[in-house]
């Protein structure tokens, strides 16, 4: 691990302010970016520690939803008994991601920023553009089995790693940063991670030094709420496929329907196509399987992954079966 | 820098960037805690801090100064052996025994987090913690036997959890 200067934030505000630095990094449960630090793969020169820092909290909003303060650990969360109770999407995609140590540990900000775990990413001798941009990107043409199908460019077919992030897509979360100077913003989850493109080095819309606070959920959804994860081992891996679902029936037809995708694309995807396919039709295999055409019309394999994008049809038609039973 | 493990006091100045294992095992003489992956993959470092099973192997120890830690070596002794500890002779649950510390220190934050009505990946309603054993399982899934005694592992795990249950059920008997 290459060395760095540490300081302990006392505040939020001060965190900001000293956070916008070149090669500054805020650290908080740290289990990714300490993990990648030992490889060389981040090599920061300061860290801030905002471990400390009073965001560990989980509220009630004046809307009727919920604040989950940054540093609430994944562990809580998964717990938290209005979680449980009215997101319980969010609750088991949680508790389908990592360890129960790893949970303890990692942070809710630190789950939505954590990066790819692509093969080449972490191997420093390989090509990857998105840990050293403009040396191209060994995974394409290379073993490609947890890659993305949709979504990607010729630079990067990396997907983001995240359960959390997949369920709070569908739940619409919003994500309240602190910028350096002062600001407060507000960003949809569904515009936080950026597609690869021709940077794929840049995940997110995060400015330098801006500190995620919060994430906001909206009122409870109607409707039935399930995650499903499809994934190599029974436990403690990452999703091949994966879909965060939410929908409500009314009188027989689809009255509402929210889903969002995991190891498909560099964020969790969500397509207002699929979602379209399934309003105001009667459920059923018919409705699901137009829903499955809308979702991979321009997926893309690269050899080793191409069975994703029939494992994704049939994982969708199922928690679809499942949340309209 | 200053560290509380086991409840004893520690002043040491490590290199900035040791994790909190490395702080254990070189710094300050406890190598019970053992490093096997480094990387947070196979759980042989877990201890726990303020009560809370984690990898020791992915966090500073910088991070940790104004917290209580425990290691196997804060969790019983040769001839006053932890619950698990004992369980884990009478069952057989290790071979070479070098995951065995962080099997025992993962199964104690576990336990508790499952007394504290915690759901895990494979319960049925979010509401039920009861721990079978294929819960067990699960909730142990952070920490490998490269020797695979997990059968014997679950064994021990299930009798400190009927036990801890006995306990607590005839302790409500008792007030009732």
């Amino acid at each position: 691990m290459k060395s760095f200067d540490y300081a302990r934030a006392d505040s939020a505000e001060a965190a900001v302010a000293d956070g916008g630095s070149e090669g500054t990094k805020f650290i908080a449960g740290g289990t990714n970016l300490l993990d990648l630090m030992k490889l060389q793969v981040e090599t920061p020169a300061r860290l801030i520690d905002i471990s400390r820092l009073d965001l560990a909290s989980v509220e009630a909003t004046e809307a009727g939803g919920l604040s989950i303060g940054a540093l609430v650990p994944n562990a809580d969360l998964a717990a938290h008994e209005v979680v449980r109770r009215d997101y319980p999407v969010l609750s088991r995609a949680l508790l389908a991601g990592a360890s129960g140590q790893l949970r303890n540990k990692a942070s809710t900000g630190g789950n939505l920023l954590q990066r790819t775990r692509c093969y080449y990413f972490y191997d420093t001798t390989s090509a990857c553009n998105k840990r050293a941009p403009g040396s191209g990107c060994a995974a394409i043409g290379g073993f490609n089995r947890i890659m993305a199908v949709l979504g990607t460019s010729d630079q990067c077919i990396a997907t983001h790693p995240s359960d959390m992030a997949v369920a709070m897509a569908a739940l619409e979360a919003t994500v309240v940063t602190l910028k350096a100077d002062g600001d407060r913003r507000r960003i949809a989850l569904a515009d936080f991670h950026r597609l690869p493109g021709d940077t794929p080095h840049i995940e997110t819309v995060l400015e330098p030094g801006e500190l995620i606070t919060h994430v906001e959920l909206p009122p409870a959804p109607k409707g039935r709420q399930v995650y499903r994860k499809v994934r190599d081992r029974a436990s403690y891996a990452f999703a091949l496929v994966s879909i965060a679902g939410i929908v409500a029936v009314e009188d027989g037809r689809i009255a509402s329907a929210a889903l969002a995708f995991g190891g498909l694309a560099h964020k969790p995807w969500r397509d207002p196509a699929v979602e379209a396919a399934l309003v105001g039709h009667t459920p059923g295999d018919a409705a699901f399987a137009v829903a499955a055409d809308a979702l991979l019309a321009d997926a893309r394999g690269f050899g080793s992954n191409d069975f994703k994008i029939p494992l994704a049809r049939r994982t969708l038609i199922a928690t679809l079966r499942e949340l309209t039973a | 820098m200053h560290f509380t493990i086991n409840g004893q006091s520690f002043d040491v100045e490590p290199d900035i960037r040791t994790s909190l294992l490395d702080l254990l095992r070189e710094h300050v003489g406890l190598t019970g805690t053992k490093k096997g992956c480094d990387h947070g993959q196979c759980g042989a470092c877990t201890v726990l801090v303020n009560g809370r099973r984690i990898n020791s192997c992915l966090t500073l120890a910088v991070m940790h100064q104004d917290d209580e830690v425990t290691t196997i070596e804060g969790l019983g002794t040769p001839d006053d052996l932890h619950p698990l500890q004992a369980a884990f002779v009478r069952h057989d649950g290790f071979q070479c025994g070098y995951c065995t510390p962080g099997q025992i220190c993962s199964a104690v934050g576990m336990l508790d987090e499952a007394a504290k009505g915690w759901p895990s990946h494979v319960s049925e309603s979010l509401d039920d913690g009861a721990l079978t054993d294929e819960e067990i399982r699960e909730r142990m899934s952070g920490n490998l036997c490269r020797c695979s005694a997990y059968p014997n592992i679950v064994d021990a795990i299930r009798e400190v959890a009927d036990g801890a249950r006995d306990e607590r059920r005839v302790g409500e008997e008792a007030a009732a």
